[in-house]
C-alpha cells in the first residue's frame, strides 16, 4: 500500500495495464510528448514508444472512431478526450458505431474513453461538464465514475478488460485533492457494485464521483446532531447497483439522490423513478434530489459555486430529510 | 515570391522522422486509363478463371438486388430497400483486389464486395427479410450488414462514419506491423462531412495502410455533385492529405481492379494511403420509394450505354474469347444459386422477441473470435 492521489492512481493503473497487455494502446491529443494535458500519461511515450502512445491530430471523431476500428482488429485502445466536454465532437462514433456494433454485427468493441470531467476551478462552460447521463441513455455503453484513488485504479483495469465501450469519467476536482492508500498490486474493481463510503441508518445519500466527498462532509455535520447518514458511492452508472440502493432505502426510509450534473434528465431521475416504482411503501419522506441547476456551467467563482452542489446545500437537504 | 520558411528543423524534424518515417508525399490527382487487352489484365494479376469469376460475381450482385426488389414488392421486406445498380463494377473490382486478410467497411451500393468476399447469398436475403439467418440476425436491416469472418464490418447510416473505423483498423495493422490493408468506402455526398477529413488527415499523417474508395454516383439522394463539392474530383482532396488521388471509370471493372490492386499493394508495402474515386451513375433512386425525377433523362440514357456488366461481358467475349457455353454455364449457375438462396432464406425463422435484450453487451467469450486475434 502507498498513498496516492486520484490522478496518480489513474496513471499507475494505466501504466500497469500497458505493461501486462501489449494490446493496450493510448491515443489522444497531447498524450505523448507532453504526457497529457493533466499528465496522466507522463513518461508513457518514453516507456512504450510512439506507436503505443499516439499523439493524434485535433480530431475527436478520428480518435474515437479510430479506437473503434483498432478494437475491432484486436487492440485495446484507451482514448483520451482532453476534456470530457469534447466528447460531443465524437458523439456519433460512440453512440452510432461503438455502442451498436456488437448488437448489430456481433463484434465486441473493447474501447475505453477517458473523460476528465467536472467543475470546481472556473473551467467555464466547456471544461467543466458532467455529461454522463447523456451516455447512460445509450444502450451498449458502460459508464464508470470513480470517486477514490483505489477505485480509480481498480475500475480502470476493469474498464480495459471489459469487452464493451466504457466511458471512464475521471473527476478533475479529485485529481490532486483526494489522496488515499492504494494497493500496490494489480486488482480489478467490479462494475455494478456500489460501495459504502460511510455507514449510517438514518438516511442514505446515493451519489458518485466528486459528490461522494461533498456528501461525506455534509454527513460529518449531521453527525454532530446525532444523525448517522449512509453515503453510497455507485461507482458505475451503467450498470448501476439497483439492489444495493433499494436495500439502503428500505433500511433508512429516507433518500437523497445527489449529482453534480444538471437536474433535468440527470441520472438521478432514473434512480428516483426506480425507488418510486420499487420501494414506495418503504419511504418515510419523498425522494429528494440535489443537483446542479439547468444552466451551462458558469465561469465566475460565485456563479460556479451557486451551480455546483456545495456541502452546505447537502447539509440543508439532509436536515430537511431527517426531520421530515 | 520568396520561399516559405522550412517548417521542420533540427530536433523536430528528427522526431518526425523517428515516429512517422520519411518519404515523398504524392500531390497529384491522376485520371486512370481504361482497361486494355487480355495481356495487360494478366499482367495486373488476373488469369482467365479470375476473369470469369468476376463475371459471375457481377451477375450475382445484380441478381441479389433484382430478386430483393421483387421480394420488396411482394411485401416480404420490411422497411425500405436500396440497391447499387450501376456500381456493381466498382464494388466487384475493389473487392477482387483485396487480399485474404484485408478488411473493409463497404456501403449500401457495394453489394459486390460482400459477394466477392464470399458471403452466402441466402444470408443477404435473410438480412433483407429481417430473419435470424441474416448477418445481423434481424437486429438491423437492408445492406447494414457484413460477415466479420470475411473481413467486412457492417456500415451505419451516418455516412461516412465508417471511415474513421476503417482508419483505426489500418492503425492497428501499422501498430502491429502487419502486412494488411484496410478499405474504407464513402460516397461523394458524405465526402462533405468532417469524418472524411479527420480520417484522411490522420491516415496521411501516419501513412497508414488504407485505401479510401469514393463511390461517386453523382447523386447524394437528390443533391448533385456541384452542390456537394466545389472541385473537379473528390479525389483532388487527396493532395491535401499528402497522398495520391486517382479517378477511375467505375463502370470499368478491370480498370477499377487495376487501380485498387495497385493502391492496396502500395499500402501493404508501406507506401501509405490512396484515395480512389470510382465515377458511376446511380441508376435508380436513392431507395425504392424514390423515382429519381430530378436526374436528367439523358444522363440515365448516356450511362445506360456503359452498363458495367454489359460492358464487361462484351470485353470478355471480345478480348478473352468467352464462349456461349461458358456464358450459359455461368448464367444458369447464378440462377441456381439465387433460387436456392431465396428458398433457404425463406426457411430462416424470424427472430424470437424473447431474445431482444440479449446481445446489447458483449461478454468475455464474445471476444474469442478470429477478428479479435
Amino acid at each position: 500500500m502507498a498513498e496516492r492521489t486520484y490522478i496518480q492512481a489513474i496513471s499507475d493503473g494505466l501504466r500497469e495495464e500497458m505493461r501486462r497487455d501489449g494490446r493496450v494502446v493510448v491515443l489522444g491529443q497531447d498524450v505523448g510528448v507532453y504526457g497529457g494535458a493533466f499528465k496522466v500519461t507522463n513518461g508513457f511515450q518514453e516507456e512504450f514508444g510512439p506507436w503505443r502512445v499516439l499523439d493524434t491530430p485535433l480530431s475527436e471523431t478520428a480518435i474515437v472512431g479510430g479506437a473503434t476500428g483498432a478494437a475491432l482488429m484486436g487492440l485495446r485502445p484507451v482514448a483520451e478526450m482532453q476534456f470530457a466536454d469534447f466528447i460531443s465532437c465524437a458523439w456519433d462514433h460512440l453512440v452510432t458505431v461503438a455502442a451498436k456494433q456488437f448488437f448489430r454485427g456481433g463484434t465486441p468493441v473493447p474501447i475505453v474513453v477517458r473523460l476528465p470531467s467536472g467543475g470546481g476551478f472556473s473551467g467555464g462552460p466547456f471544461h467543466s461538464q458532467n455529461p454522463e447521463s447523456s451516455f447512460a441513455h445509450i444502450p451498449g455503453l458502460k459508464i464508470v465514475c470513480p470517486a477514490t484513488p483505489e477505485d480509480a485504479k481498480g475500475l480502470l483495469a476493469t474498464s480495459i478488460e471489459d469487452p464493451n465501450p466504457v466511458l471512464y469519467f475521471e473527476h478533475k476536482h479529485l485529481y490532486r485533492r483526494i489522496k488515499a492508500e492504494v494497493p500496490d498490486e494489480r486488482y480489478t474493481t467490479p462494475f455494478g457494485q456500489a460501495r459504502v463510503h460511510r455507514p449510517g441508518d438514518d438516511a442514505i445519500v446515493v451519489t458518485w464521483g466528486a459528490m461522494v466527498h461533498t456528501a461525506s462532509e455534509a454527513a460529518d455535520e449531521l453527525q454532530k446532531d446525532g444523525h448517522e447518514i449512509e453515503v453510497l458511492d455507485l461507482r458505475t452508472l451503467i450498470p448501476w447497483d439497483k439492489e444495493r440502493v433499494l436495500e439502503g432505502v428500505r433500511r433508512t426510509s429516507k433518500v437523497l439522490v445527489l449529482h453534480e450534473d444538471t437536474r433535468t434528465g440527470g441520472f438521478g431521475g432514473e434512480i428516483a423513478a426506480t425507488i418510486a416504482e420499487e420501494a414506495f411503501e418503504d419511504l418515510d419522506a419523498p425522494v429528494m434530489r440535489i443537483a446542479a441547476p439547468d444552466t451551462p456551467v458558469p465561469f465566475s467563482p460565485p456563479l460556479e459555486k451557486a451551480f455546483i452542489p456545495q456541502v452546505d446545500d447537502v447539509v440543508k437537504g439532509l436536515r430537511q430529510l431527517v426531520e421530515y | 515570391m520568396p520561399g516559405l520558411p522550412k517548417k521542420l528543423v533540427g530536433a523536430v524534424a528528427r522526431v518526425r522522422a523517428t515516429h512517422l518515417g520519411t518519404g515523398d508525399r504524392c500531390m497529384a490527382v491522376r485520371e486512370a486509363e481504361p482497361a486494355g487487352s487480355l495481356q495487360e489484365v494478366k499482367e495486373a494479376g488476373l488469369d482467365r478463371e479470375d476473369l470469369l469469376a468476376i463475371y459471375r460475381h457481377l451477375l450475382i450482385t445484380r441478381g441479389i438486388e433484382e430478386r430483393g426488389h421483387i421480394l420488396y414488392k411482394q411485401g416480404k421486406i420490411p422497411g425500405s430497400f436500396y440497391t447499387g445498380r450501376g456500381n456493381e463494377g466498382a464494388a466487384v473490382g475493389v473487392g477482387t483486389a483485396m487480399g485474404p486478410n484485408d478488411v473493409g467497411t463497404p456501403l449500401h451500393r457495394d453489394m459486390g464486395v460482400h459477394v466477392v468476399r464470399g458471403v452466402e447469398p441466402w444470408r443477404i436475403f435473410a438480412q433483407y427479410m429481417g430473419r435470424e439467418g441474416g448477418p445481423t440476425r434481424g437486429r438491423d436491416g437492408n445492406v447494414h450488414m457484413a460477415v466479420p469472418e470475411l473481413g467486412l464490418h457492417p456500415m451505419v447510416s451516418h455516412l461516412p462514419a465508417m471511415l474513421p473505423v476503417a482508419t483505426g483498423m489500418a492503425l492497428a495493422f501499422r501498430i502491429r506491423g502487419e502486412k494488411r490493408v484496410a478499405l474504407g468506402w464513402f460516397g461523394e455526398g458524405s465526402a462533405a462531412r468532417g469524418d472524411a477529413h479527420e480520417s484522411m488527415n490522420l491516415a496521411g499523417v501516419r501513412r497508414l495502410p488504407i485505401v479510401y474508395v469514393c463511390d461517386n454516383n453523382q447523386w447524394a439522394y437528390s443533391t448533385p455533385t456541384y452542390l456537394g463539392y466545389p472541385i473537379e474530383h473528390v479525389a483532388d482532396r487527396a493532395a491535401a492529405y499528402g497522398f495520391e488521388g486517382v479517378v477511375v471509370d467505375g463502370t470499368d471493372v478491370l480498370a477499377v481492379y487495376r487501380e485498387a490492386k495497385r493502391a492496396i499493394e502500395k499500402a501493404r508495402a508501406g507506401g501509405g494511403p490512396t484515395l480512389i474515386e470510382c465515377l458511376t451513375l446511380r441508376m435508380e433512386g436513392h431507395a425504392v420509394h424514390d423515382d429519381a425525377f430530378y436526374v436528367p433523362k439523358d444522363m440515365f440514357e448516356q450511362w445506360a450505354e456503359q452498363d458495367p456488366i454489359e460492358r464487361y461481358r462484351a470485353w470478355l467475349r471480345g478480348q478473352a474469347d468467352m464462349t456461349d457455353e461458358e456464358e450459359d454455364e455461368i448464367t444458369s449457375a447464378v440462377k441456381r444459386i439465387l433460387n436456392d438462396a431465396l428458398e433457404r432464406a425463406d426457411a430462416s425463422p424470424l427472430p424470437d422477441p424473447a431474445g431482444l435484450e440479449k446481445g446489447v453487451f458483449a461478454s468475455q467469450e464474445d471476444l474469442d473470435t478470429p477478428h479479435h486475434k
